[in-house]
Parts: C-alpha cells; structure tokens; sequence
C-alpha cells in the first residue's frame, strides 16, 4: 500500500524575519521585501518606453490600466466590503460622460476636468447605489448590472447627453508621454493607496462589515454610512478609468456603459487573484493583451476566452497572485503522515 | 422613580413583539435602575433574546415603548442606540473571525463614541487604538506577554470569544451593557473567572443587564431577577424572591419538583 503522505507549507525563514523589524537588518532582506513592489511598478513604468515604437499596443497598455482600475475597483467591494458589483460599466459610463460634459460644455482642460469627472462621478454613482446599501444579498450585483442598461436606455429614448451621438470634440493630452504615463501613475498609486488604506483603522472598519455587520452595528457604526463611503472609493477607481479613457480617445458614446467593461474586470480579478488588490493588476496585463491577440480568431475569439477564463478557474481558482504568494513565502515538501 | 427613590436609567413600557401571530413578547415593564446588575431569566423560547433585540433596535417592538435615560429610544436604528451608550454582546458569538482578537477591538474604538466619550488616550493615531485594544483585553483576562490577544479570532476557543464579546462593548464605554448568555458553553472554572469582572464593570458604574441561564452563577451578581414565561413577565423581585416563586419553578420544572440552584 502507497505511504500515506501529505503536503505540509512552511514559512521561509526570510519571510518570517522580514515581518518584523528585523526586516531592515540585512539587505537581502529589504529585497526580499522591496523585490516584488519594484518589479511590478517598474516593470508598469517602463511599458510607454518598451512599447514605444507601437501606438497601437502604446494603446493596448493604457486599456490595461482602465481594465485594472476597474478590477481593482471589483475586488475592493467584494472581498473588502462584501458588495458583489457587476457595475464596472457603470462607474466607467457616469465617469466619461462627466468628464466629457466637463471638458465641452464648460471648456475645461484635462487635468481639471479628469478629477472633476472622477470626483463627480463618484457621488453621482453613490447617490444611486445608496437604496440598496441597506439590503443584503444579491440585491446590489442586480442593481448595479441594471444600472449601465438603464442608462443606455435613457440616453437612446431622451436624447440627453448628445444621444446616441455622444460628446465629440473632447480636449485630448498634451503629448503621448502625458497620456502614458498619467494613467499608468494614477493606477500604481491607486491600487497601492488603497491597500495602505485597508490597513489603517478606516479600512478595518469596512472589512469588518464584511465580516459581521451586526457587530459593527453593535458598536454604534452605521454600517449603511460605512458601505457608502466603501462605494464611493470603489466608483472613484471606476470613474477616473472612464474619464480618462474619454480624453484618450477623445469622444465618448453609449459604448461606455458595455456589459464588457463589467465583465472584463471580474475575469481579471478571477485570473489574478481575488482579495490581493495587485492580481486584478495582473490579471488585467495578462488577459488584454490576451483579448487582442485573439482577434486574429475572428468570432471564435469569445470561444478562446472563455476556455482560457474556463482553465484559469478549475485550475487555478486561488489566483495567480495568490499561488505566488504562496511559493514566495512558504516552502512545500512532502511529509509521511 | 423606582422603590429606591432613583431615576431608572432604561424603562422599558408595555413591550410587544409579535412575528406573525407568535407573541414572542407580551406587554414586557420593568425598569433598570443605575448600578443595577438586572438579571433576566426564563426557559427556551420565553422571549429573552428577543425582548434585548428590541431594546437594541434590532427588532422593532410592535408596541411600547423603551426610555433610556428618560429618553424615547424605541425602534432606533441599532448603531444609534450604541453610540447613546447601550451596548449588548450576542448570544452566538460574532467576533471578526478573520482578524486578530486586538484587532476585533479596534473597530467600536474607531466609532464615534468611542472618539466622542472614549478618553481612551490618543483617539487619533492608528498604533494608539491597538495599544489601547490591548489593554482591554488584558483587563479582560487576555494574558498581554502570551500570543493570544493577537491570535486570529477564528481560532480562539469559546471562553476567549464570550470575553471579546465583552470587550467590544466596554470598548464603547457604555452605561448600560447587557449580556446575552455569557456564561453559557463555558466550564464551571470559567464562568467563576467571569464572574469578578462582570463585578468589576458594575463596581466601574456600568447598569448591567444578564440574560441567564446558569442561574446559581447570576444570582451571586444580580441584585433584581426578573422571570419572563411565554412572553410575558411572571414576576421580579430579589433574586431569592424569584426563584421561590411557584410559577417560577414552574416554567422552568413543569412542576413542584426541586429547583436546582
């Protein structure tokens, strides 16, 4: 008969020393902490450069970062806040078109009227959800599914916003560099800050709801007050992700609430890895690039896509950053039982 | 005004709650005075947990009314009622299962109340909640130089979670705390260690309210018993005038047979 044995993990001793602040005692130790950071935001930065000779993969990076922010924006309200939105389009749609109102009606430049739009945005996409904050369940990933539809709807049958025309004529970016590297900072910071903002007393508050709302109740925090506020920084990353993209390309239509935009990012996040807030970043420079690459397959790219996204889950269901995580930190071997 | 000539400090009038056609409570008065240790007793399904959850705002009363310190509280939001200064621990434990025990604190310390009456020291920075959420635990009985108050709390056995319940509600500074079966699931050795700080919280000025079932362990803190039956109130009193009630023993044995206490 075949020795029972079983996988057992340990933490290496590098992890375990560089949790503390032993951390700064060695210099293999700060890159063993700093490493991965600097890969990763180096590794962002330097995209505009490597892919320079390329405007159109250039593009391809920068819908990268939109696709992440609003990943990012994803895993924040489902494994932080316990709100499962299928709202990406959303946040994304309300951003643009504000942005875009910002910039044609009132003649402001991008660098106003991209945080105007995103600030804006944000409390108009709040204001909405704000009915469905007090409900448990599903009620919030339906409301937030109907929303972008809604709004198609609307804009098509009354003709506000420019209709099925849109806004054109937006002021775009001074220069290629701007463009490149505004977003691609944004994005870093954003993803980085809110992590710092997850670990501050603020952000334990709102993963405490997660965990328990009537505790938080309990201890005299209004938990509705505390989703909001949740959403209101979810739809932040969502909206700065459309308005920037309106001053990219320069117009913005009905196209900006597509199911796709909401879709898109929960692949990222299932592909990166749910609850890190870095694997949607992942995800979404994996899979991109992936989505454009396929379309050489014509319409059975949605079929390669799915099968990909399809492998990734049964496989690989923990998440790219999660798996890595795990073999960064811990050594495995084999044990008898 | 009570017997004693004081102020009650929570009144609770002709409290009703039905679900449906069930009279879970039936026109329930009594009153709290300051200082009191308020035990509530009866068997499975007498409308305890229920009665607290009106009073807490977690159900809304179909009538009556609850006064906290002379102040109409009846059917406010839940967190409103904390942050007035009534706080309760549930009966299944809802700690944060997923973060460490220090941290389970940190959340009612960054509540409004605890910032507005608090006096913890240093409300505002972030290391000054954890040290503060620490030296709760410690006077709970967490030992500070063990890894317990930074063990996750998932992983904490029963009668370390019965105390974090606790701490999360002193870390409100209440007036009134009321406990909804602490000392049910622990051993003997347990509850007698729980018993000194629920003194103690009394001793510090706080009105404690016990829902009880392990009655010779209440009746050594409570100095008032009230006995609820089927929804109703069927007496209150001392708590040696409460356990001799005939229907008392009643509710509890179905009979004149001996009453364990």
């Amino acid at each position: 008969m075949a020795q029972a044995r079983r996988k057992e993990r340990i933490d290496r001793g590098i992890k375990v020393r560089s949790d503390s602040i032993y951390a700064l005692s060695s210099w293999e130790e700060i890159a063993y902490l700093l490493g991965p950071r600097a890969l990763l935001i180096g590794g962002f930065l330097l995209l505009p450069v490597v892919l320079l000779p390329s405007p159109y993969w250039s593009r391809v990076a920068l819908s990268v970062c939109v696709v992440a922010l609003l990943a990012v924006s994803f895993d924040f309200l489902a494994n932080f806040v316990g709100l499962v939105s299928l709202g990406g389009a959303f946040f994304y749609g309300i951003g643009g078109y504000m942005a875009a109102v910002a910039s044609t009606e009132l003649g402001l430049p991008p660098v106003v009227a991209i945080p105007a739009g995103t600030v804006l945005g944000a409390a108009v996409c709040t204001l909405l959800l704000v009915p469905c904050l007090p409900l448990r369940g599903i009620y919030f990933a339906i409301i937030t599914l109907m929303y972008p539809l809604f709004m198609t709807r609307l804009i098509e049958a009354t003709e506000i916003l420019g209709g099925t025309e849109g806004f054109r004529g937006i002021t775009g970016f001074s220069s290629r560099w701007t463009e490149q590297y505004g977003l691609i900072v944004v994005t870093l910071a954003g993803v980085f800050a809110l992590r710092r903002f997850l670990a501050e007393d603020a952000g334990l508050v709102i993963r405490a709801v997660k965990d328990n709302d009537q505790a938080v109740r309990a201890s005299g925090i209004n938990v509705t007050w505390t989703k909001a506020k949740a959403v209101f920084v979810a739809a932040l990353f969502g909206c700065f992700a459309g308005a920037y993209y309106v001053h990219m390309y320069r117009n913005v239509g009905i196209s900006s609430f597509a199911l796709d935009l909401s879709i898109m990012p929960i692949a990222a996040t299932v592909i990166g890895g749910s609850g890190t807030l870095v694997g949607p970043l992942i995800g979404a420079l994996l899979l991109v690039p992936l989505s454009e690459l396929l379309r050489d397959f014509g319409s059975l790219r949605i079929v390669v896509y799915a099968l990909v996204l399809t492998g990734f889950v049964v496989l690989q269901s923990e998440g790219l950053m999660n798996f890595a995580t795990r073999k960064y930190q811990q050594f495995e071997r084999w044990v008898r039982v | 005004m009570n017997a004693r000539g004081e102020r009650p400090i929570l009144e609770i009038q002709g409290l009703s709650k039905q679900f449906g056609g069930v009279k879970a409570v039936e026109d329930v008065t009594f009153q709290v005075a300051p200082g009191d240790v308020f035990g509530i007793i009866g068997p499975n399904g007498s409308g305890k947990t229920t009665l607290i959850n009106c009073i807490t705002g977690f159900l809304k009363p179909t009538r009556g009314s609850v006064r906290f310190n002379g102040r109409e509280i009846t059917g406010m939001k839940p967190h409103r009622i904390a942050d007035l200064g009534v706080t309760r621990t549930f009966q299944i434990m809802r700690p944060y299962f997923s973060m460490p025990a220090y941290k389970n604190l940190v959340i009612p310390l960054s509540s409004p109340r605890a910032k507005r009456v608090g006096g913890w020291r240093g409300g505002g920075r972030h290391g000054d909640r954890n040290t503060v959420a620490v030296d709760i635990l410690e006077e709970l009985g967490f030992e500070r130089d063990s890894r317990v108050p930074y063990k996750i709390a998932g992983t904490l056995p029963t009668g370390y979670l019965k105390r974090l319940e606790l701490g999360r509600c002193i870390a409100l500074r209440p007036e009134v705390l009321i406990c909804d079966e602490v000392f049910s699931g622990l051993s003997a050795s347990e509850i007698a260690s729980l018993v000194p700080l629920i003194e103690k919280l009394r001793d510090q000025g706080i009105t404690i309210i016990m829902i009880e079932h392990r009655l010779r362990e209440l009746f050594r803190v409570a100095n008032r018993v009230m006995a609820l039956s089927y929804g109703e109130k069927v007496v209150e009193g001392e708590p040696l005038e409460v356990i001799d009630h005939p229907k008392v023993r009643e509710a509890y044995l179905g009979s004149e047979e001996g009453f364990t206490c």
